[in-house]
């Protein structure tokens, strides 16, 4: 140990001789180099530092989750690009771009980024930012939990940016199979560098899971009833327990995993008393609660927004619930769905494929119950309802090819093809991201206090959906010619021109996400005419739309009190939505904290010295999270009070705005049917 | 299209120069034993063979899943399109009611009726439940029956005699051994057509999966287990057998021919390899196992008896429970 300060680290780590990833580090340096420089430009550190790395606040740990996630949403797009221009090119003699054994390192860091740094920090960025106002709750329960999961997260999200540059990432997947991924077939750091995120972000995660079950089950204002609950809450609080249920599975594989790696034990190597199967049974345990964890937000997204933009009640809100809860529930039976083809035999691989059958029945019932929500509503068409209309026949499409590989024998010829990759990114994509990224424009003025151009929303979503089925139909077309994925080079030249096909529409995606982010910009630019004066700039119906855009830092002054299902909506009926209270009480609210900040910097050397093997900077920056953990919670002065006098000024900012909007406006939302919702 | 050859590994043919092996040689896909094709022209050239590919690939031999040539790849193939068309069920109403509603219920459309409060109704209710209710009912019972008869572990049902061939994933190869004719081959199975064949697999590497996909589904090979795949060739040819178990560097060319000759031709196909002396024993074995790839077609004769067991019990723990087939 003290021969060699820096463990297995070495200037070699670096891939001087590749110029891909010496081109992908100068841009990461680049984009690193000017976000600093321009934050010290416009004098914004202590700013940064004080409304945002620090803070306490839901609203604002939420943000920067979902910051986190469109950033990897980018990296993980660039190795989907490398993918597809690889394979449309290397067919036959045709090596393509990429050096040899490239394209393993990319396609495992792409899975693992979007299940788990992007789908997870987006998803968690939305039930940040909309569940406690949802429920009419001031602050999550556990807020310096919450900021210790955001920084973990985005230490491991690090992480995996970092071993692009110094060292290699894993080439096992990012279901890192043993034994492939087992220290005699993969000796380098790859294999490290994946199960060091996974391990401290799992821990972030798990957290969070725990902070929002008590948050939803504790911080209910009164009169909200489980059953009176917004669906986004209830998709919260199931994904929670999926999260507090699932991740633990995680944890235990990858640490096994990492102990056969660094200590020399026999979990799943070949040999030794090993099995690899067992591995497999782990990581799906937790691996299909996961995908369900990473698609019910999603669902709760759709609930909402298509119930807001129909003008209408969602249709059959009881069953809704239920179904969720069913999906939950089963989402823990059928994990060997997986790995129909280990050889499990004929009665065990039978009920799983039941099992996996039965999931299809509450899924099915929610889409109807999205289309009779649709059923004589008056259906405006903004971005949001965009994707959520998108979704609906797409991801049903998606369903039905995975009905296919549950039946086991089905599985046996499509398991490991491209018709599986075709499927779950008909799960992912329509399903999960289409949902987030209405979300975000749906939840984006309450967060910031302007409307998203709508019109490049639309735009974005055209080419999304545009680009995903001409990306992934070719491939569910490849399954029947029998290619299998995971190939950066293949013989048989019938399969290139669907492979071509995938990279055009690889291109249209691009397109989709460029167009995100003119969106953003534009609307940037003119804030002033997208302001969002009422906090309620779609008329909706629960009750995060009460709050002002953005919300004052306690959320509600006054704890609303809650009647029925769609709070805000029968507030508004009433006309009791606006009313301003006779008197104001002080409250109590978290101070900052640079505890999480620290602990998360922390992590990530951690992470890192655990990778490269210096065991002296490890222990070290163990016992530097422990000591914060201390500090922290040695803290006497962790809250201060807002004074009475000071929440009175505040709600009269809210008023002030809300007497510049006009009276219909305010009854039915700044934005009547016949306005035109776009702003430019 | 013409394809072109180039063969690598032990020089010219692997000594197989008797009728058999020209008849392979001038098989279906006119392929020798490695896959290496020759497309004319890169990029430059490929809107032209661009088309020409789409044309050639609706050739049926382009579509494995569709066309299986015997009765594991039909039954599996049957299931497929079975699913999808009861599945269809379903999503076709689903498109339809998303345009119409999406259409007609469109804020512009005045004369649509709006019923913002109605979000309620218990026929269409029980309807939701019941209609995948009993689409899954189906589909379960299908998978119940389907999932016996179309088990890997469960032989094809013939009154013939199963010939077993042993099955062995290396890097990044195929090893087949054939016990009762004591003779082996690397990356191409020779199968005769009408036999039900009892493949017996396991690998000396990390975990691969064994596919033909025009005779049937896949299987996992793993180190120190036994898994097993039976299947049926009832018309000869030469087909494409891959790896779809990502293994590492070698993975993309971890390919094999799968040959299915008719019993006569299998039977002086084995008699050929048996007359030649190459024997695959301790060392010629580990020389093979060594990590490589794009390995020719190379065959052995006599084989070390009990060399499958071999393999397998390197990676059995002393003192475990017995490591040996896997549960049906």
């Amino acid at each position: 140990m003290f021969d060699h300060w820096l463990g297995q680290l070495t200037i070699n780590a670096i891939p001087y001789d590749n110029p891909i990833i010496m081109s992908a580090a100068a841009f990461m340096a680049l984009v690193t180099l000017l976000v600093v420089g321009a934050v010290t430009f416009y004098g914004k550190w202590t700013w940064l530092w004080r409304e945002w790395l620090t803070s306490l606040d839901h609203k604002r740990i939420g943000s920067m989750y979902v910051i986190l996630a469109m950033v990897m949403l980018l990296r993980g797009f660039v190795d989907a690009v490398m993918m597809r221009v690889q394979q449309a090119m290397a067919a036959g003699a045709d090596p393509g771009y990429l050096p040899p054994h490239h394209f393993d390192q990319i396609f495992s860091a792409h899975g693992t980024i979007m299940i788990v740094f992007m789908a997870m920090p987006f998803l968690t960025g939305l039930i940040n930012v909309v569940v406690p106002q949802q429920i009419g709750a001031r602050d999550v329960a556990f807020p310096f939990m919450n900021a210790v999961s955001l920084w973990l997260t985005v230490a491991s999200a690090m992480l995996i940016l970092l071993s692009l540059v110094v060292g290699t990432f894993s080439r096992a997947g990012w279901t890192g199979y043993p034994p492939y991924s087992e220290l005699q077939y993969d000796p380098g750091v790859g294999v490290d560098y994946w199960i060091l995120p996974l391990v401290i972000s799992g821990a972030g995660t798990t957290m969070t899971g725990i902070n929002f079950i008590v948050t939803i089950l504790r911080k209910r204002a009164p009169g909200m009833t489980l059953m009176r609950m917004p669906l986004f809450t209830w998709s919260a609080l199931c994904t929670s327990v999926l999260i507090v249920l699932a991740f633990p599975a995680l944890t235990v594989v990858t640490v096994l995993l990492g102990l056969d790696r660094y200590a020399g034990m026999h979990f799943f190597t070949n040999g030794q008393g090993g099995n690899m199967m067992n591995y497999a049974n782990l990581f799906w345990i937790w691996g299909h609660p996961e995908v369900y964890i990473v698609i019910l937000p999603a669902f709760g997204v759709f609930s909402e927004v298509i119930s807001t933009f129909s003008g209408k009640r969602l249709f059959g809100y009881r069953m809704m619930v239920y179904a969720l809860a069913v999906i939950a529930l089963l989402s823990f039976t059928v994990w060997l769905h997986h790995f129909f083809t280990m050889g499990a035999g004929a009665n065990v691989n039978a009920f799983f494929g039941i099992t996996t059958m039965l999931i299809a029945i509450p899924t099915g019932v929610k889409v109807f119950h999205w289309l009779f929500t649709m059923y004589r509503g008056r259906i405006r068409f903004t971005a949001p309802m965009l994707f959520s209309v998108g979704f609906i026949p797409v991801f049903a499409i998606g369903g039905m090819t995975g009905v296919v590989l549950a039946e086991p024998p089905a599985d046996f010829m499509m398991h490991n093809s491209e018709f599986l990759v075709a499927h779950f990114h008909n799960m992912l994509i329509p399903g999960a991201l289409f949902g987030y990224l209405a979300g975000y424009m749906y939840w984006f003025p309450k967060a910031f206090g302007f409307r998203l151009n709508d019109r490049w929303g639309c735009i974005a979503f055209w080419n999304w959906l545009i680009g995903f089925l001409l990306a992934f139909m070719p491939l569910y077309l490849l399954g029947f010619m029998g290619m299998p994925r995971r190939l950066e080079h293949y013989g048989n030249p019938a399969w290139q021109p669907y492979l071509v096909v995938a990279a055009v529409g690889v291109v249209f995606i691009a397109f989709g996400i460029l167009s995100l982010i003119v969106q953003l910009l534009v609307s940037i630019r003119h804030t002033r005419e997208n302001r969002d004066l009422s906090g309620d700039p779609w008329n909706g119906r629960t009750l995060e739309w009460a709050t002002a855009s953005p919300p004052a830092p306690y959320n509600f002054a006054v704890p609303p009190v809650v009647t029925g299902i769609d709070a805000f909506a029968l507030m508004k009926q009433a006309g009791t939505a606006y009313l301003r209270p006779a008197s104001y009480e002080a409250i109590v609210l978290p101070r900052n904290s640079a505890a999480g900040f620290v602990m998360g910097g922390i992590a990530f050397g951690f992470g890192f010295a655990v990778i490269w093997h210096i065991w002296w900077a490890a222990i070290a920056a163990a016992l530097g999270i422990l000591a914060a953990v201390i500090v922290r919670t040695w803290r006497d002065d962790q809250d201060y009070t807002l004074p009475a006098a000071e929440v009175e000024r505040l709600e009269d900012t809210r008023f002030a705005y809300l007497e510049s909007v006009p009276e219909a406006a305010l009854e039915n939302g700044d934005t009547l049917d016949n306005q035109p919702l776009l702003q430019v | 299209m013409l394809v072109r050859f180039t063969l690598e590994g032990q020089g010219g043919d692997g000594g197989c120069t008797g009728q058999v092996c020209r008849n392979l040689r001038g098989g279906a896909w006119k392929q020798k034993r490695n896959m290496e094709r020759v497309i004319p022209g890169r990029l430059s050239r490929w809107p032209f063979s661009g088309i020409a590919l789409l044309v050639s690939g609706c050739h049926p031999a382009h579509w494995p899943v569709l066309d299986p040539a015997g009765p594991v790849g039909l039954g599996e193939r049957n299931l497929i399109l079975v699913v999808i068309g009861l599945m269809l069920l379903v999503v076709i109403p689903v498109f339809v009611m998303t345009f119409w509603f999406a259409w007609r219920y469109r804020a512009s459309n005045r004369q649509a009726v709006y019923a913002p409060d109605w979000d309620d109704s218990s026929v269409l209710s029980l309807l939701f439940w019941l209609v995948p209710g009993t689409l899954v009912a189906i589909l379960g019972g299908i998978a119940w029956f389907s999932s016996h008869s179309l088990s890997p572990y469960e032989s094809v049902d013939t009154a013939v005699e199963p010939l077993t061939i042993q099955v062995v994933a290396l890097d990044w190869k195929w090893l087949f051994i054939y016990p009762g004719q004591h003779i082996a081959s690397v990356n191409r199975v020779v199968l005769p057509v009408g036999v039900p064949v009892d493949f017996r697999i396991t690998s000396d590497t990390v975990m691969n999966a064994f596919f033909i996909p025009r005779l049937g589904g896949q299987i996992y090979a793993m180190a120190g287990m036994e898994t097993q795949l039976h299947l049926l060739a009832d018309q000869s040819g030469t087909w494409y057998g891959e790896n779809t178990q990502y293994s590492g560097r070698g993975f993309p060319y971890q390919h094999f021919e799968a040959v299915a000759l008719p019993d006569s031709d299998f039977a002086t196909w084995v008699k050929t390899v048996q007359d030649r002396h190459h024997p695959l024993d301790t060392s010629s074995y580990a020389r093979l196992a060594r990590p490589s790839v794009r390995n020719a077609v190379v065959e052995y004769s006599p084989v070390k008896p009990q060399l499958f067991e071999d393999v397998m019990s390197k990676y059995v723990h002393v003192g475990a429970a017995t490591i040996g087939t896997t549960p049906r």
